[in-house]
């Protein structure tokens, strides 16, 4: 007996700039607020979805059971299991995948996959020194190793540290790796500046259009993601000062940026059979999906390049290849990944790219990256798009996240 | 809070308050709850019989009245000869007029009402049952018909203690089955803010039994669901066994999926001026409960105001209320009056919409959403008309003042003598509105068609 894993629909927070409508909301309460938009679309209120997969790349210590939490404080059965995930910015698209595979395995028959991440609620922690001090005080057995414990401590460990986004073995921000990318990709200013722009109109168009009305529930008095800016210009993009990179290879700014991000996506997956029992939509299904990782700690590769690896491993298992999509969904991190991966796709001879097929409504540019978010955002509208296009329709996703990793993934309309 | 409202609300205010006459007002019975004391059920001559059916179909048991005739008067304590006084206070006194037809046997009336209207407990009822001018004949019947609706009117007036008083005319043929909802809501605290009002029951295209759980495995949509009326309207329609597809705009979304959630339902984002908002609904229906399920009853209660003056009303103003309030919900219905489909209307579908006593009286301010409450009168009256062949029924409510976010933000002395200038003294509850909206889209209603009514607390405006 096979299975077939469907994209049956999806819910999310509008997405806003962080420190700003959500400051106050955890990580938590974004995903039960979009895990309770879905319930009350579908009216799942008191029903069992056989898992909830989902995760935060920013995780507090006491957020070890996250999903859980959110599962108990949504309108879902209590005997809804859960189980958090983390693969950074794939992290969404990891949670689809492992619930689709599930699927197909007959282990669930209903799932609901997606994250959730608040900049705005980072978790700060204290330094190195402070840390290991007090767990060296709270092991001393006298008073004096204790207060000799405690008197290592200097000074400047009492600063709290604030979290960054830097890849541990290279020191590097994402922004700074993603410089270094641009730069060898040769990705120029302009090319940057007319993606991110492109992404803002396709955004403001879907919205207005509203394609939007069954895939966001208002949170917090916010209705419309807040990044988006539809009355941006390609002039105005061009005046911003760069902020990654150095002289004159810098291209990179907060324009063609992705900007820190609050919010959460899920989506609702079950097999074929349940869908159509239920008469759900069946908007795609899950075809196959790859991770792949990439060599960028010795600089050989690229940091956030690794879906070109993964890439042509999904294409091939499948028999594909690149002109079989009529859409794509690159997440864009910066203007330029998403520019140097259609690039690095053409050179290694996967394939040509048709821009007009790409991110038609909009991306992280102009929505806005709460980072584990995103692969739920991208699934459930893509494949919303994608029935509507009708059967067969195909669409690849790809996500670059940290640690130089990629998640890419095939939907098709049923 | 204004100063002026703080100072009211305060110990010291409430004191003078009371001096100067302003009492706190009765507090009313509500929900599926039966007056406590006896039931009278009073048969004037030529009564056919089916309220003492009704009543007998709800297991009420009756009480006899107390006639004010000359053997039934006692002195009271100034020496005035005074009918005798009920030893148990009545819950509630049922007046089968039905067969009332000249002006000599309106002192029937008189008779059985003027023991009762000092005597009923608190929020007691006063029920009469009378024969529709449209089944009587002469000139005199004619009369006497609206005769009672002036008795009524008046009685409701005179009533105290959050009593109410409602007058049914029956169309030909109308039996028990068709009047027991009616009469249940009547009795019931459901009708609490309904007061001094006259409605028309006839005979059901389709007859139902009356249930405590009425929509039970059936569907029911409720726009502006996400606050307010809205939202007490879904919990009724919920509490009385409803699956309801709860619908307000995406920007009420977070409020309607906790609306939805929280009882059970499911929720649309939807702008109902969409122009394929009636086949959205339909498919949200279909996707939520399956191919197979039609909807039992939609309740059109989004709404909205654009307050302004006629002086300073532009076509922008003008033109968003009537779209909202009244071609929206024209445009719904016919979608889903037209080819059957999946999650559209089932056979004996209940359409119900929000009049309101704006739309009945006029209110300062107010023209383009009196057009529009006014126009859903309208719009209800003919649409029963058209589906006379069809076992759907269409109803509307006019609510008075309602005490809502919306009318909070009425400055405080206004509200103040809002809330008071009606026959209970005070403002009602959504959960009144929702009631009433539930008992015309009941099952066992199925002979209340093409009918408004007030929920106002018999409000002085328009009555």
């Amino acid at each position: 007996m096979t299975h077939t894993a469907v994209v049956v629909g999806g819910n999310r927070t509008p997405f806003v700039k962080a420190g700003t409508k959500y400051a106050s909301a955890s990580a938590q309460d974004l995903l039960t607020a979009a895990i309770d938009g879905l319930v009350a679309r579908f009216g799942l209120a008191g029903a069992k979805i056989d898992e909830v997969a989902a995760g935060a790349v920013l995780k507090h210590s006491r957020d070890f059971n996250l999903t859980r939490e959110s599962v108990l404080g949504s309108a879902l059965s209590p005997h809804t299991p859960a189980v958090d995930l983390a693969q950074a910015c794939a992290t969404g698209l990891e949670a689809v995948i492992y619930t689709s595979n599930k699927i197909r395995l007959g282990q669930a028959r209903s799932a609901i996959a997606g994250g959730t991440d608040s900049a705005s609620d980072a978790p700060i922690v204290v330094t190195e020194g402070l840390r290991k001090a007090i767990l060296r005080a709270s092991r001393a057995r006298s008073l004096g190793d204790r207060l000799k414990a405690l008197a290592s401590i200097r000074p400047s460990d009492l600063m709290p540290v604030p979290p960054a986004v830097i890849e541990p073995r290279t020191g590097l921000s994402m922004g700074e790796s993603q410089a270094l990318t641009t730069t060898r990709w040769e990705v120029s200013r302009e090319d940057q500046d007319q993606l991110s722009y492109d992404s803002h109109q396709n955004l403001a168009r879907a919205w207005d259009s509203g394609f939007f009305d069954d895939l966001v529930t208002a949170y917090r008095g916010v209705s419309r993601d807040s990044i988006l800016r539809a009355d941006t210009t390609l002039e105005k993009l061009a005046s911003l000062r760069t902020v990654f990179g150095r002289g004159d290879d810098a291209t990179m700014t907060a324009g063609n940026s992705t900007a820190l991000t609050d919010g959460a996506a899920v989506v609702l997956l079950a097999e074929e059979s349940l869908a159509r029992e239920r008469n759900w939509p069946v908007l795609a299904k899950v075809v196959d999906s790859q991770i792949a990782a990439a060599d960028y700690v010795t600089g050989a590769e690229d940091l956030l390049l690794a879906p070109t690896r993964a890439i042509p491993e999904l294409l091939e298992r499948g028999g594909l290849t690149l002109d079989d999509f009529e859409l794509f969904e690159f997440h864009e991190a910066f203007a330029s990944t998403v520019l140097a991966t259609l690039k690095a796709l053409e050179q290694n001879g996967v394939g040509a790219v048709d821009r007009a097929k790409v991110n038609v409504d909009g991306s992280s540019l102009a929505a806005g990256h709460p980072f584990a978010a995103t692969g739920g955002r991208i699934v459930a509208s893509l494949a919303k798009r994608l029935a509507e296009r009708g059967s067969g329709a195909k669409g690849l996703i790809s996500i670059c996240a940290a640690g130089g990793q990629g998640a890419v993934m095939i939907l098709e309309a049923l | 809070m204004s100063v002026l409202e703080t100072l009211f609300n305060s110990p010291l205010g409430q004191l003078v308050a009371k001096q100067a006459g302003l009492k706190p007002p009765p507090k009313l019975r509500r929900g599926r709850v039966l007056p406590t004391g006896p039931v009278v059920l009073a048969e004037l001559p030529g009564a056919d019989g089916a309220a003492r059916a009704a009543l007998g179909l709800l297991d009420v048991e009756t009480a006899d009245p107390i006639a004010d005739v000359a053997e039934n008067r006692i002195a009271d304590d100034r020496g005035r000869q005074v009918p005798r006084p009920y030893t148990t206070p009545p819950g509630a006194v049922v007046v089968d007029a039905t067969g009332v037809r000249t002006i000599a046997e309106l002192e029937g009336l008189r008779q059985v009402l003027r023991p009762a209207v000092r005597s009923l407990e608190r929020s007691g009822r006063v029920i009469i049952v009378a024969t529709d001018a449209s089944a009587v004949e002469g000139l005199e019947a004619h009369a006497v018909a609206q005769g009672i609706d002036g008795i009524n009117r008046t009685v409701a007036k005179e009533l105290r203690a959050g009593s109410t008083s409602n007058l049914l005319f029956l169309r030909g043929d109308t039996g028990a089955d068709d009047l027991v909802s009616t009469m249940s809501f009547l009795l019931e605290g459901r009708s609490a803010f309904v007061s001094g009002q006259t409605w028309r029951v006839g005979p059901a295209k389709a007859l139902h039994a009356l249930d405590d759980r009425p929509f039970e495995g059936r569907v029911v949509v409720v726009t502006g669901a996400a606050r307010g009326i809205g939202t007490a309207i879904a919990e009724v329609f919920a509490r009385d066994g409803a699956s309801v597809v709860a619908i307000d705009v995406p920007a009420g979304g977070d409020s309607l999926a906790q609306v939805a959630n929280r009882i059970g339902g499911s929720a649309l984002q939807l702008d109902i001026t969409a122009a394929d908002a009636g086949e959205r609904i339909a498919a949200h229906v279909a996707r939520v409960h399956g191919a197979d399920a039609r909807i039992w009853a939609i309740v059109h209660n989004a709404g909205i105001t654009r307050d302004k003056m006629l002086a300073n009303l532009d076509e922008k103003l003008w033109g968003q209320v009537l779209e909202v309030n009244l071609a929206a919900e024209i445009r719904i219905n016919d979608y889903l009056l037209g080819d059957v489909v999946p999650g559209g209307f089932g056979d004996e579908a209940r359409i119900v919409g929000i009049a309101s006593t704006s739309g009945v009286a006029g209110n300062k301010g107010q023209t383009n959403y009196a057009a529009s409450k006014a126009g859903v009168m309208g719009y209800t009256w003919e649409l029963s008309r058209q589906l006379a062949d069809r076992p759907i029924t269409a109803g509307a409510v006019a609510p008075g003042f309602i005490e809502t976010e919306m009318t909070g933000a009425i400055p405080f002395v206004q509200r103040e003598i809002f809330r008071r200038t009606n026959s209970l003294g005070q403002g009602g509850r959504p959960v009144d509105v929702a009631e009433t909206l539930a008992y015309l889209c009941s099952p066992a209603s199925g002979g209340v068609d093409g009918q408004v009514i007030r929920v106002c607390g018999q409000n002085l405006v328009g009555a």
